[in-house]
């Protein structure tokens, strides 16, 4: 069904990881974060392995995004946020000295809340704009042959092959939120982050971007923030149940199976928040 | 068979055959209303005393065509002594030195703008920005002197240099400038149009920067993201969001720059030597504007001829409106394809 991808860059030097060519491993490793002197993340430690897809649960306010934004180095754009801990990406602190922060990037995508395809771009200049962005090369049948596969891999090559000239814009809603999962695709990266991806979709588009999650899992490592407990419990493998209670950073409650967090949470709190009791 | 309940609210007339839209009456309370009102009037005031002034102006255009005829805008030369009154050398002088103006403002606005915008750590944005609207509040005529006394002289031995090395390009020929001449004689250089426009340049410069700031920082946080998330440099994530994004605002804001510097008179007056030869050689000393004439003829014109003068000041007053016109139209219109929201 897709394409066979050449390996990962990067991922030759795995470390003490196995060459992995089905996404990369990443840890976080006790992460606090700070936007000025208030502090939003308290000491987070999280495994996020390769073929497995992350959820990252909790109310509101608790700090799923912050930590979400701070694997792929997005926190440090506002001009207060500060962080400590280390993220590593196949066993490398992405935040070392001389660690090239659009080289980290690329190798970990983000697919953000509000789908946010390029609107001076037609679909298939999006899904290539991150060749252009990167500055790397590509020659007009490697575009063409990246476009559709990511398309394809991005469920949306049915939808629009016969108009790839058209604005990204033009799209539905549900459409050009798989129009920027391609668009992540086709910089290759190692982990797929996705910041609540379905919160702006009809419940169609909602189904239509899961099952993309499903047949990325084998090749990406994605993490995704939802707010949508049955989300959750469809596309994940393992989960973790953020919260922030009254004034204090935002922790994480309990971590483990999705299928143990949901069936048989340890802590009250979970137990409570999965079954919709409060959040 | 299930039963149908009926959900019409009670006491419904019965269907009419067709439906039609009913009026809708907004009622507003006295507060809205006052303001409404009020705040209409002097909106209407704007343009009342800015079509006041065009029709005051254009009004002098009666007679003056009544008394030089259509050679009033063929004419090159404007002679007070003979009676021989003509804006052609002076229409063409002023959209000279504004081009100049606007071709030294641009880039410089531009990477002024992007700069404060997307590079400038954020502890000096904001100190940036009052600069630039510093040089905004600066008296024109502390401009004109700049350019005088120190613009002037400088600038010549750029000219100078320009005559020597693209003197074949018309443009930058001096005519009299022979490069290798035994007496070089920097006064040629002086005074010329391309001076008065670098200076003109600088007055123009916070008001187109301040439009191209206005609609960077419009462009919207989530692309820019999008663009960082695929590992952009931050001259890519410019290029292909802030850019595009901003587009209408770098061409407005060069055209409101434009309208400005057409009307520019201090720094023209003091630093142009007259002259109303027909000539496109902006490195050459002399030259005329519309701005600079009626500066220059006001006092000493007979009636007729100050309404010449105020035709002439009708037709730069109309140019100014067009550009300005053009570049609100371009501004406010935004970029194309603009539907990213859901």
């Amino acid at each position: 069904m897709t394409a066979v991808l050449p390996p990962a860059i990067g991922a030759a030097d795995a470390g003490e990881y196995p060459l992995n060519p089905t996404g990369a491993h990443l840890d976080a490793d006790r992460v606090s974060a700070w936007f000025g002197t208030h502090k939003v993340l308290e000491r987070i430690s999280l495994s996020m392995p390769p073929g497995t897809v992350t959820a990252l649960i909790g109310p509101s306010g608790c700090g799923k995004s912050t930590f979400l934004r701070i694997l792929n180095r997005l926190h440090e754009l506002v001009p207060s946020a500060k962080l400590a801990g280390e993220v590593r990406l196949n066993g490398q602190d992405i935040y070392a000295q001389g660690s090239a922060v659009t080289e980290t990037r690329k190798r970990i995508g983000m697919v953000f809340q509000k789908p946010n395809p390029f609107p001076a771009m037609s679909i298939g200049e999006n899904v290539v704009a991150g060749l252009k962005l990167t500055g790397t090369r590509a020659n007009r049948s490697e575009r063409t042959s990246l476009i559709e596969e990511c398309l394809r891999r991005g469920g949306l090559w049915d939808e629009v092959k016969d108009r790839l000239g058209a604005p990204g814009g033009s799209l539905s809603g549900g459409q050009q939120q798989r129009l920027c999962i391609a668009r992540s695709l086709a910089v290759r990266p190692d982990v797929l982050l996705m910041d609540e991806p379905c919160s702006a979709l009809d419940p169609t588009s909602t189904r239509r971007i899961e099952e993309t999650i499903g047949t990325l899992r084998d090749q990406v490592t994605i993490v995704i923030v939802t707010h949508n407990m049955q989300q959750a419990a469809r596309v994940s493998q393992q989960c973790a149940f953020f919260l922030a209670e009254q004034g204090t950073p935002g922790q994480i409650v309990e971590a483990g199976a999705t299928t143990d967090i949901f069936e048989h949470p340890q802590d009250p709190r979970t137990a409570d928040y999965v079954h919709g009791r409060f959040g | 068979m299930t039963t149908l309940i009926d959900l019409r609210p009670a006491g419904s007339s019965p269907e009419p055959e067709k439906d039609s839209p009913r009026a809708i009456r907004k009622s507003l309370s006295v507060a809205d209303r006052i303001f409404r009102w009020g705040s209409t009037g002097i909106g209407t005031v704007v343009l009342v005393v800015t079509g006041a002034v065009g029709l005051f102006l254009g009004y002098q255009l009666i007679p003056t065509l009544h008394t030089y005829g259509l050679h009033f805008f063929t004419q090159t030369q404007w002679d007070p002594e003979t009676n021989v009154l003509g804006i052609a050398e002076v229409l063409l002088g002023t959209v000279e030195v504004a081009i100049i103006a606007v071709v030294f403002a641009f880039p410089l606005s531009l990477l002024t703008a992007l700069y404060i915008s997307e590079y400038a750590p954020w502890w000096l944005r904001g100190f940036l920005i009052a600069m630039v609207d510093l040089m905004a509040a600066i008296p024109s005529i502390l401009f004109a002197m700049w350019g005088v006394f120190l613009i002037n002289d400088h600038a010549a031995y750029v000219s100078r240099w320009l005559n020597e090395f693209f003197g074949w390009v018309p443009f930058f020929h001096v005519s009299g400038g022979e490069p290798r001449a035994a007496v070089f004689i920097l006064s040629l250089y002086t005074s010329s149009p391309a001076i008065a426009g670098m200076v003109v340049a600088m007055m123009v410069i916070p008001l187109a920067t301040a439009v191209m700031l206005g609609v960077f920082g419009q462009a919207p946080l989530s692309e820019r993201e999008g663009a960082y998330a695929l590992g952009s440099t931050r001259w890519g994530m410019i290029q292909s969001v802030v850019l595009p994004f901003g587009r209408g605002g770098i061409v407005g804001g060069t055209m409101l720059a434009l309208g400005r510097a057409l009307g520019e008179t201090v720094a023209v007056s003091l630093i142009l030597s007259q002259n109303f030869d027909v000539k496109l050689r902006p490195l050459e000393i002399g030259g005329i504007t519309t701005a600079k004439l009626i500066a220059n003829y006001f006092n000493e014109s007979s009636s007729g001829q100050l309404s010449a003068l105020l035709a002439a000041g009708f037709v730069l007053f109309a140019i100014t409106i067009l550009v300005n016109s053009v570049a609100a139209v371009i501004v406010s219109r935004g970029r194309s394809g603009a539907q990213t929201e859901i």
